[in-house]
C-alpha cells in the first residue's frame, strides 16, 4: 500500500529494533518418536518407511535430506483500529498461512527428503527492511515472503537483484508493481487492485447491476482503487452514474453516540443520486465504508471495499475441497484463515512444489519451474494457479463475498478469453508495460 | 377396471419382465449413489432405472462401498467423521466404523476385509478389521489423502494425497510405504486393472491421468484430454473405471461435464461421452455393461451403455450426488 506519511513515519526509537530470528521447525520430525511409540503401545506393525525414507533398509541418512529455508519478512506499518472490532488484525496474520504450508511442504518432505524451514524477520515502523532482508539473505535465505508497502517491497527488490534470491509480493495490491514497477526477482501472490475489480465488477454485470453510484474517500489508495474500479467498468459493460466524496478525515474511531451521527450521515451522503443499482464503496482505508450498507438512501446493495467485496479468500470459502484447508488452519492457529493467510501460503506451497518436482533446492531450477509452463498448483480455487510470465503475478479465480459467506467466484460465465478465463482478470499480456530487466 | 385393479395387473406385468431379466443375460442389480449435500443414499435399479428408496444417513455421505458379501453398505459420513454400516435387507444403520476424522474414499482386500479408509483432513490411511470393527494399522500418508486402490492380489494398496501430490504404495502386510510416485496436481483416485500391471491415478487439477507400471513404479504414459469447446482449465479428471478385460477405460472429467472414453491398451481418448454437470465417482455393473456416473451439480446420476458407448438414461438422485457403487448380484 502507498501509505500517507503518517503510516510510515519512524517508530520512536528510531534505532534497528529486529527481532532475533524466530527460527521454528515444523512437520513432522519432532513427533515422530511419539507416533512410533504410539502405534506399539496399539500393536500396529511399527511404521518404518518414514524413519527410512524411499523404501531404503538401515538407518536414516540425514546428509541425504535437502533443507530449503524460507524467509518472510514483515514490514510492520501503523493502522488504524479496523471500524468493526470483529475484523480486529491478528498478529500472525499472513505467517500463520506461511506456517501451514510450510507443515504441507514439509509433510510431503518426508517423501521426497526436503525439509522447509520457516524464518520470520519482524521489522518495525521506520525500522531498515533492507537490512533485515539482507540478513535473511546472509543465512541462506533464497525464497522470502515480503508484507510491506510497494516502496519497501521495490527497495528490498533492487537491494538483492543481482542474487539468487525470489521475492514474493505477498500483501502489496498496487499495480503498478505489475506494471512500470515490475521487478524480474518478484512474484505476486497478492492480487492486485486491477484483478479484485475486475472480479468484483464481473459479477455486478453477470448480475445485471451494471449501473454504480461510487463512493470515495480522499486517499490514494482509494483514488487507485477507483481507478481500477473505471477501467473495469470500460471492460466489462458497467457505468459509473456519478462519483461522490466522503472528506471526513479519520479520527477516533470509537465514541458513545456515533451511530446516531452516522445514521443521518450516510443517507445524505447518497441522497438524490441519479438512478442507479448498487453503490460501490472505494475506502480502503475503512474512514467510513462499513457504514453504507442499510444506511443508503435509496435500498440499494453495497459492494467495493464495503459489503460485497472480492478477495483471495474468505474464512466460509469451502468449495473445491477448501473445507480441508480451512480445517486444517483453524485447528493449527485457533483463528479463521483471512486472505493475506493465503496468499502466505500460496507462496510457500510454491516453492514446496517447485521443490519436489525439480527433485531438489536448487535455487534456479525451482525458480525457472515456478515460472514455466509445467507448474500449476492446487490452491482450493477449483482450478490451478500459475504465475503469469509477462508480470510475475499469481493467476487466480477471486472469491466475491458478503460479510459471512462467499456469494460467487470470478471470472464469470460468459467473460471470454483466448487463453485462459482467468486472464480477463486484472492486467493482461497486450496492456502490460511490464518489462523485465535482467 | 378400477384403479387398484389397474395397479396390481402393471405389477403383474412389471414383475413378469423381471422374471424374465432376471433369467437372460442382462441381470438387475442393485445401484447406491450418496448425496454429499442430501445427507442420504438413494437406491436405485440397474434394469428399471427407478428409484427404489431414499435411505438417510450421516452428514455429508462421500465414499461408499458395498461389502463383498452385498450385505452391508459401508458409508463416509464425513461430517460425522465415521464410517457408518447400513444393513441393505433392512436399510438400517446398524453400525460405525473407527474411521478416524473426516473419512472421504474406503476400498475393500479383495478377500472382503480390511477396509482402508483415507482420512482426508489427518494425513491417514486408516485400515480397519471389518469382522471385529478394530483398527489395525493408521499409515502416515501426504497431505489430504482420497484416492485409495487396492491391487487384485492384495499386496499393495495405493493412497493419492491431493496437495502432496503422490500415489503412496503400501504393503499391505507391514503397512509400510515403499514407494511414492509424484503424479499430476490433486490426484483424487487410483484404479488398479483387473491384471495388477498398471494403476491408473486422475490428477484433477493438472487435468491428466498418469498410468503407472506397477512393477517398476514409473509413470508410463501421462494421459491429456482435449475436448473442442471446453477451456483446458475445466477438463479435471476424477473417477477411473478400466474394465476387466483391459480393453477400455472411463474417466469422469468433472465440469468437463464428459465421460472419456480410452483405448486401454494404446492410452488413446477414443471419445468423451457427455453427462450431467461436474462428473466425478464412476461405478460398473457386475457384467460391465453399464456404467453409472454421479453428476454433482446437475443432481443426476447418468447411465452408460459400456458396449455401445452411448447414455442411455439420466436419472435424477439426491443433492449434489458423489459416491457411486454396485451390488454384485
Amino acid at each position: 500500500m502507498q501509505a500517507r506519511k503518517c503510516d510510515d513515519r519512524p517508530g520512536p526509537a528510531r534505532r534497528l529494533r529486529f527481532q532475533s530470528i524466530r527460527k521454528v521447525w515444523f512437520g513432522i520430525w519432532p513427533v515422530l518418536p511419539v507416533i512410533f511409540t504410539l502405534l506399539l503401545v496399539l500393536g500396529a506393525p511399527p511404521y518404518l518407511a518414514v524413519a527410512q525414507g524411499q523404501g531404503g533398509a538401515g538407518a536414516p541418512d540425514p546428509d541425504a535430506i535437502t533443507t530449503i529455508p524460507i524467509g518472510y519478512l514483515k514490514q510492520e506499518v501503523k493502522r488504524p483500529i479496523p471500524l468493526s472490532r470483529l475484523n480486529t488484525e491478528p498478529d500472525d496474520l499472513g505467517i500463520a498461512g506461511a506456517q501451514i504450508a510450510l507443515k504441507d511442504n514439509n509433510t510431503t518432505g518426508i517423501f521426497t527428503k526436503q525439509k522447509f524451514a520457516l524464518d520470520v524477520e519482524d521489522v518495525p515502523p521506520g525500522g531498515d527492511a533492507v537490512q533485515a532482508l539482507k540478513t535473511l539473505v546472509a543465512s541462506g535465505h533464497r525464497f522470502i515472503l515480503v508484507d510491506a508497502p510497494a516502496d519497501v517491497l521495490m527497495r528490498l527488490s533492487d537491494a538483492v537483484k543481482d542474487q539468487d534470491v525470489l521475492l514474493f509480493n505477498i500483501s502489496a495490491t498496487d499495480v503498478r508493481l505489475r506494471q512500470e514497477d515490475c521487478r524480474a526477482n518478484v512474484l505476486h501472490t497478492a492480487p492486485d487492485r486491477t484483478m479484485l475489480a475486475d472480479a468484483l465488477a464481473q459479477y455486478l454485470v453477470w448480475k445485471k447491476w451494471p449501473r454504480w453510484l461510487v463512493v470515495k474517500g480522499v486517499f490514494p489508495e482509494d483514488l487507485a482503487y477507483l481507478d481500477a474500479l473505471r477501467r473495469a467498468a470500460k471492460r466489462f459493460g458497467g457505468t459509473i452514474v456519478e462519483e461522490r466524496e466522503y472528506e471526513e478525515t479519520p479520527g477516533a474511531r470509537r465514541s458513545d453516540t456515533g451511530h446516531q451521527q452516522i445514521q443521518t450521515q450516510m443517507p445524505v451522503l447518497t441522497q438524490g443520486a441519479p438512478s442507479y443499482d448498487v453503490v460501490v464503496v472505494a475506502d480502503e482505508k475503512e474512514v467510513f465504508g462499513p457504514y453504507v450498507p442499510y444506511r443508503t438512501w435509496d435500498p440499494r446493495p453495497v459492494a467495493g471495499t464495503a459489503g460485497l467485496k472480492a478477495a483471495s479468500w474468505h474464512p466460509a470459502h469451502e468449495q473445491w475441497g477448501a473445507t480441508q484447508m480451512q480445517n486444517r488452519f483453524q485447528r493449527f492457529a485457533k483463528r479463521f484463515m483471512l486472505p493475506l493467510d493465503y496468499q502466505a501460503w500460496v507462496a510457500v506451497r510454491a516453492v514446496g512444489e517447485g521443490a519436489s518436482r525439480v527433485g531438489s533446492g536448487d535455487f534456479e531450477r525451482i525458480n525457472a519451474y515456478l515460472r514455466g509452463d509445467e507448474f500449476d498448483l492446487a490452491a482450493f480455487k477449483g482450478q490451478k494457479v500459475t504465475f503469469r510470465p509477462w508480470d510475475g503475478q499469481l493467476r487466480q479465480p477471486i472469491i466475491i463475498a458478503g460479510p459471512d459467506m462467499p456469494v460467487s467466484t470470478s471470472p464469470q460465465e460468459g467473460f471470454l478469453h483466448e487463453r485462459t478465463e482467468l486472464d480477463t482478470l486484472g492486467i493482461d499480456q497486450p496492456e502490460s508495460e511490464c518489462r523485465f530487466q535482467r | 377396471m378400477t384403479r387398484e385393479t389397474s395397479r396390481r395387473g402393471v405389477l403383474a406385468v412389471l414383475a413378469a419382465i423381471g422374471f424374465v431379466f432376471s433369467a437372460g443375460p442382462a441381470a438387475a442389480y442393485t445401484v447406491y449413489v450418496s448425496n454429499e449435500k442430501g445427507n442420504s443414499i438413494t437406491v436405485l435399479d440397474s434394469e428399471t432405472f427407478e428409484v427404489l428408496e431414499t435411505l438417510p444417513v450421516g452428514q455429508r455421505p462421500r465414499g461408499i462401498k458395498l461389502t463383498k458379501d452385498d450385505k452391508h453398505l459401508l458409508v463416509c459420513a464425513s461430517d460425522d467423521n465415521t464410517v457408518q454400516m447400513v444393513d441393505v435387507a433392512t436399510r438400517e444403520i446398524v453400525g460405525d466404523l473407527p474411521s478416524g476424522p473426516d473419512p472421504e474414499l474406503l476400498n475393500l482386500h479383495p478377500s472382503g476385509s480390511p477396509v482402508y479408509v483415507a482420512n482426508e483432513d489427518d494425513n491417514l490411511l486408516t485400515v480397519i478389521d471389518l469382522n471385529d470393527k478394530k483398527v489395525l494399522a493408521e499409515v502416515i500418508v501426504g497431505v489430504e489423502p482420497e484416492g485409495v486402490g487396492v491391487s487384485p492380489d492384495g499386496k499393495i494398496v495405493v493412497v493419492t494425497s491431493e496437495t502432496t501430490n503422490m500415489a503412496h504404495f503400501i504393503d499391505t502386510e507391514s503397512y509400510e510405504i515403499t514407494d511414492n510416485v509424484l503424479v499430476g496436481s490433486r490426484p483424487r483416485f487410483a484404479e488398479f486393472t483387473a491384471d495388477g500391471k498398471h494403476l491408473w491415478v486422475s490428477s484433477e487439477v493438472a487435468g491428466t491421468v498418469s498410468v503407472i507400471d506397477t512393477e517398476t513404479r514409473k509413470i508410463i504414459k501421462k494421459i491429456e484430454f482435449a475436448i473442442p469447446g471446453v477451456q483446458p482449465e475445466y477438463i479435471q479428471p476424477v473417477g477411473v473405471r478400466v474394465t476387466k478385460d483391459g480393453s477400455k477405460a472411463f474417466v469422469a472429467l468433472g465440469p468437463a461435464n464428459r465421460v472419456a472414453v480410452i483405448n486401454a491398451k494404446t492410452f488413446e481418448v477414443e471419445d468423451y461421452l457427455l453427462v450431467g454437470k461436474r462428473v466425478w465417482q464412476l461405478a460398473f455393473t457386475p457384467d460391465q455393461k453399464l456404467l453409472f456416473a454421479t453428476n454433482g451439480v446437475s443432481n443426476d446420476v447418468s447411465v452408460i451403455d459400456v458396449p455401445n458407448l452411448k447414455v442411455v438414461k439420466s436419472i435424477p438422485v439426491g443433492r449434489a450426488p458423489w459416491g457411486v457403487t454396485v451390488s454384485q448380484e
